[in-house]
């Protein structure tokens, strides 16, 4: 049970069976639909940007995996109040942390120390890199929001 | 939480093999799986090979290898008398008229798409019909999705109800005038439901209508007679049969597959080549273009004595009994819901759970060295009728043993400990 508890820390157990966000908000004005064509999981992720580009909300609905259910509800807890360049920084350093590969030719991208704090919340979905048949669960809402912000109406893991 | 003491008592079975002596065909069921022994559950997707099956294979290459049908030296002569007895032995197997009816094919996909490329390019018209049902694999819906994109027929879907079986009135219903073929599974993947395929052939057959049966999980599970059946047309996979990968069959009534045009070009289907014009061969070396997976053709050979050696009926009897137990354990299970409730059908039981995804039952199950599958099974339109995204199916085989069983519903549990 020890490796399980690694990917199926308390945290993602509690994102996955509550998490937070998940609603459709009226006043979104970008929206994105993901699914990941392998295991079917679908997530629609919601965001209201400001003229400024400041994320002021972001949520989601979907169905999937406590995996994937679990990124997209943390994501959105750390998206709110964010600008879209702190999003795209957010993005490539959680893809780094899960696929450990570079986001197009990237190094290891580096964070402001500012967002480094709050990105440690999502080292709990590391544990993923030990699986590779579920890097996409956690990766799927992350790579939604970034096509919601590119004004993109679908993204897919494929 | 004791499961293992809720187990009633092996039932007394009346003509059961040595399931202990069949594990030990094959090798990698005494292999372990991130430190625990292999629970090998999803024999579904691809069986594993018995010892006979993986000697086979490497003692064509070790003594007896050569490409097939052309040369004039030993090696040549001997390969192909090997790779031609296994269509007399796959003939022999699902009762086919002639050896002549047998066309080796990569897989059953490869089989259904030569079908619909083949003869239903050449025979069907724009605004025909072909019947499928509710609960086909990809693999008997997406050839003829593209045979409609390319000359416009139409695919109607029969239902099915709540418990995984065809709904055979509305079946009958969809046989029309403009209806060229039924396509329909012998035997679910997913629901492990077995078709009253010779009901269908017969309503298809009273209006003039071919069958097509995809037999991949039937004649694993079942004993198969294409003529008792009276089918037109019958495919089936050979690595779900314990044999090799890249081995496929295509069972086709004589008349039928000689009238049907090549489905590729190339080496070993002509009869005579030259720019003005070629011919081709006969049946079934016409559907076989190209060098053949022989040594795995071979090896199919010796999985279809393997199995015959311990017996069809034996190996089905003893499914069941696995089917039956493993059912009632896992019905057990507060949560858990089976998916497949047809009578009659064969050791496939796809499940879901309330508290957790299927995904993540595959991944704590994996931990536990068990292998089963978890996702839509290559039947996305099923899982939409079934509204789940996707089920977690353990797939049982003739080496699996009533302890697997129990270690499936105790690994089980620990999903709910962690989930629930």
């Amino acid at each position: 049970m020890s490796d399980l508890r690694e990917l199926y820390q308390e945290v993602i157990l509690d994102h996955g069976k509550r998490p937070r966000n998940f609603r459709h908000p009226a006043d979104a004005n970008r929206a994105a639909k993901g699914d990941n064509p392998l295991c079917g999981d679908k997530v629609t992720i919601y965001l209201k940007l400001s003229p400024t580009d400041v994320i002021e909300d972001v949520a989601f609905e979907g169905r999937g995996c406590a995996i994937s259910t679990a990124s997209a509800s943390l994501m959105t807890e750390l998206l709110k109040g964010k600008t879209e360049e702190e999003a795209n920084a957010l993005f490539g350093a959680f893809h780094h942390m899960c696929t450990q590969e570079d986001v197009a030719g990237a190094s290891a991208p580096e964070l402001p120390k500012a967002l480094e704090d709050e990105f440690d919340r999502l080292q709990v979905l590391s544990g993923v890199r030990q699986y590779p048949m579920r890097v996409k669960c956690a990766t799927l809402a992350w790579h939604t929001m970034k096509a919601a912000l590119e004004g993109a109406e679908r993204a897919s893991t494929e | 939480m004791s499961t293992a003491a809720t187990r009633k008592p092996a039932p007394l079975l009346r003509n059961v093999y040595d399931v202990a002596a069949v594990r030990r065909d094959f090798p990698i069921l005494a292999t372990k799986v991130r430190g625990k022994p292999l629970v090998f559950l999803d024999s579904g997707a691809s069986a594993q090979k018995p010892r006979p099956v993986i000697d086979a294979v490497r003692e064509v290459y070790e003594k007896g290898y050569a490409n097939i049908h052309r040369g004039v030296y030993y090696l040549s002569q001997h390969a192909t008398e090997r790779f031609e007895a296994v269509r007399g032995k796959v003939a022999r197997f699902i009762n086919a008229g002639s050896a002549d009816e047998i066309v080796f094919t990569r897989n059953a996909t490869e089989a259904v798409n030569l079908l619909a490329q083949s003869y239903g390019r050449a025979f069907f018209k724009e605004g025909d019909e072909v019947v499928i049902s509710e609960m086909e694999h990809h693999a008997n819906i997406v050839p003829w999705q593209l045979l409609a994109q390319q000359i416009g027929i139409k695919v109607l879907v029969a239902p099915i109800d709540d418990a995984g079986v065809l709904i055979m009135e509305k079946f009958a219903a969809l046989l029309g005038a403009r209806t060229r073929l039924v396509a329909i599974t012998h035997c679910s993947n997913v629901l492990g439901t077995v078709t009253p395929a010779a009901e269908i052939v017969r309503l298809a057959h009273a209006k003039g209508i071919p069958v097509l049966l995809d037999g991949s999980q039937a004649v694993v599970h079942e004993t198969v007679d294409v003529r008792a059946l009276d089918a037109d047309f019958y495919v089936f996979t050979g690595h779900k049969l314990y044999g090799p990968s890249g081995t496929g069959v295509l069972y086709g009534k004589k008349a039928l597959l000689k009238k049907m045009p090549p489905y590729q070009g190339g080496g070993d289907m002509i009869a005579h080549v030259s720019f003005a014009g070629t011919t081709f061969r006969e049946p079934p070396h016409r559907f076989e273009a190209g060098t053949p997976a022989i040594a795995e053709v071979i090896g199919l050979g010796a999985a279809i004595d393997y199995v015959e050696s311990v017996g069809r009926a034996r190996i089905a009897e003893w499914e069941h009994e696995l089917r039956d137990y493993a059912t009632q354990r896992l019905s057990e299970i507060p949560g858990l819901t089976i998916y497949g409730r047809a009578a009659g059908k064969a050791a496939i039981i796809s499940f879901a759970l309330d508290c957790a995804h299927a995904h993540d039952i595959g991944t704590i199950l994996d931990q536990e060295g068990i292998a089963i599958r978890a996702g839509h099974h290559c039947a996305e339109p099923l899982m939409d009728r079934l509204n789940v995204p996707a089920t977690a199916r353990a797939s049982f085989a003739m080496y699996n043993t009533l302890e697997e069983a129990d270690a499936l519903v105790k690994a089980l549990h620990k999903v709910r400990e962690l989930f629930a």
